[in-house]
């Protein structure tokens, strides 16, 4: 690994402060993507700035509405969390079943949507559900948050500070899981609010999106049988040695009607 | 820079660079080599230690992340001449292992997950050992292993 300067400061502002001080900076989470890149040698930051020494980045609750978690909030403790089993027990069942029980103590949420990996499951559930991204200088919508491989609509240096979910009616998160990595080959997040329903697809392409046609079957009759007779096109999807795009858009598929059979029957 | 953490119940205070990973300082700077590092990119398990209770692939770790921390590696379950760990004679009386690559990332994850849940079925430690690989034993007598090794804690407590 290349040496770099490590600083962990107290504070939002003096994390920023720090991130803008110095040329090739950048925020440390939990380490689980940041580190293996970093022995890799695919990332070389000249300065680490560790996010864990900030008090009030990290925790669960309740504001009106809206379920709050900041950014420094573990995988694990998002999956245990009684107030986000009881709330919107679909994400706690994602953050369960990311990575491995070891990755789970250290990744967090902020991390995850900040890497926007193509397969990461956290993304699938903030678009779906409609959530809000807070930053230390503005707030962002989903919509326009993940942008393509690896890139977010964030400036350089700056920080998610948490994630705000408003809480749907219905939802659920299905994936067929990389066996060797538990990334998502193909992941769907369905959320149903009133009469909207939204949809995410993670894993199946260069970034999470949302599926156009599923959501107006959906919008229909929210049931599985309404997606028989719909498919989405192969055309842009990846294609690796796990999975072919044409795979992938028939796991797509199955995945979102098994999510919409787990919203209607959670348990 | 210094860094201090308890290993093993030991106050420790060592040099080193901050681009350090745990797994170095442990078997490298303090020449602890019970910690095994098999892939060394977080895929294997072999390299899981105990961070304030919880276990953690040590090999992705930076060194500073454990300043103060409270760390406990498969050389503090039983000391240098006590008997072994409950779990450890499990392993051995069940062959949960072979070559023993794996041996002590599996039993500090292992003792993770029965220090909150004493009684596990087979597909709690299935699926809590999901991120430990083992690449002789085909994994039944791990298994089998961890049910008797939280056993015998159930009975010793
Ligand atoms: C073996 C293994 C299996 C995995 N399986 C899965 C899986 O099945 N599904 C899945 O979704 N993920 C998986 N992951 C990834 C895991 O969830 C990571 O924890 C996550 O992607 C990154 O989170 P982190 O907290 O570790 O971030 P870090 O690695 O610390 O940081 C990741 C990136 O985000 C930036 N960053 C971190 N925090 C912030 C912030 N608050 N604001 C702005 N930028 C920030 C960093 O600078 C860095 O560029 C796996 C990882 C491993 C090692
Ligand atoms: S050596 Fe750390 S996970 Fe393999
Ligand atoms: S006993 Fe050889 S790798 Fe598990």
């Amino acid at each position: 690994m290349k040496p770099f300067a490590y600083h962990k400061p107290d504070s939002v502002s003096a994390a920023v402060a720090l991130l803008a001080a110095h040329a090739n900076a950048v925020p440390l989470a939990g380490g689980m993507t940041l580190v293996p890149t970093m022995k890799q040698r695919l990332a070389g930051p000249d300065h680490i700035v560790d996010l864990s020494g900030i008090a009030g980045l990290s925790g669960v609750s309740m504001d009106g509405g809206t379920l709050v978690i900041g950014a420094s909030t573990r995988h694990a403790d998002v999956a245990s969390s009684e107030l986000v089993l009881a709330k919107l027990p679909a994400l706690a069942r994602l953050a369960g079943r990311i990575g491995d029980q070891q990755v789970r103590h250290r990744g967090t949420i902020g991390g995850s949507i900040a890497n926007n990996d193509p397969a990461a499951d956290y993304p699938a559930a903030v678009l779906a559900l409609g959530a809000d991204i807070v930053t230390d200088r503005r707030s962002i919508r989903a919509d326009d948050f993940f942008i393509d491989m690896f890139e977010t609509a964030l400036e350089p240096g700056e920080i998610v500070t948490s994630v705000r979910f408003p809480l749907p009616d219905a939802a659920a998160y299905c994936k067929f899981a990389n066996p060797a990595s538990r990334y998502a080959l193909a992941g769907v997040f369905v959320a149903k609010t009133g009469d909207a329903v939204r949809v995410a697809v993670t894993g199946a392409a260069s970034a999470v999106f949302r599926a156009g046609d599923i959501e107006t079957a959906l919008s229909e009759s929210f049931e599985p049988s309404a997606l028989e007779r719909i498919s989405i096109d192969a055309s842009g999807l990846m294609a690796d040695i796990h999975a072919d795009s044409e795979y992938r858009a028939q796991l797509v598929m199955v995945m979102a009607r098994r999510a919409v059979a787990m919203a209607l029957s959670p348990g | 820079m210094k860094i201090s953490f308890v290993l093993n119940d030991r106050p420790t205070t060592v040099e080193v660079e901050p681009s350090m990973l745990l797994s170095e300082v442990i078997r490298e700077t303090l020449s602890m080599t019970g910690t095994h590092v098999g892939c060394d990119t977080s895929q294997c398990g072999a390299c899981v230690v105990h961070v304030n209770g919880k276990s953690v692939k040590s090999c992705t770790l930076l060194a500073p992340a454990v300043e103060g921390a409270d760390i406990r590696t498969v050389e503090g379950l039983s000391g240098d001449t006590g008997p072994l760990h409950p779990m450890q004679q499990a392993f051995r009386d069940n062959h949960g292992l072979q070559c023993g690559f794996c041996t002590p990332g599996m039993l500090m994850a292992a003792l993770d997950l029965v220090s909150h849940n004493p009684d596990p079925a087979e597909s709690d430690i299935r699926e809590w050992l999901e991120g430990n690989i083992c690449r002789c034993t085909g994994y039944q007598n791990i298994v089998k292993s961890v049910i008797a090794g939280a056993a015998a804690m159930r009975q010793a407590s």
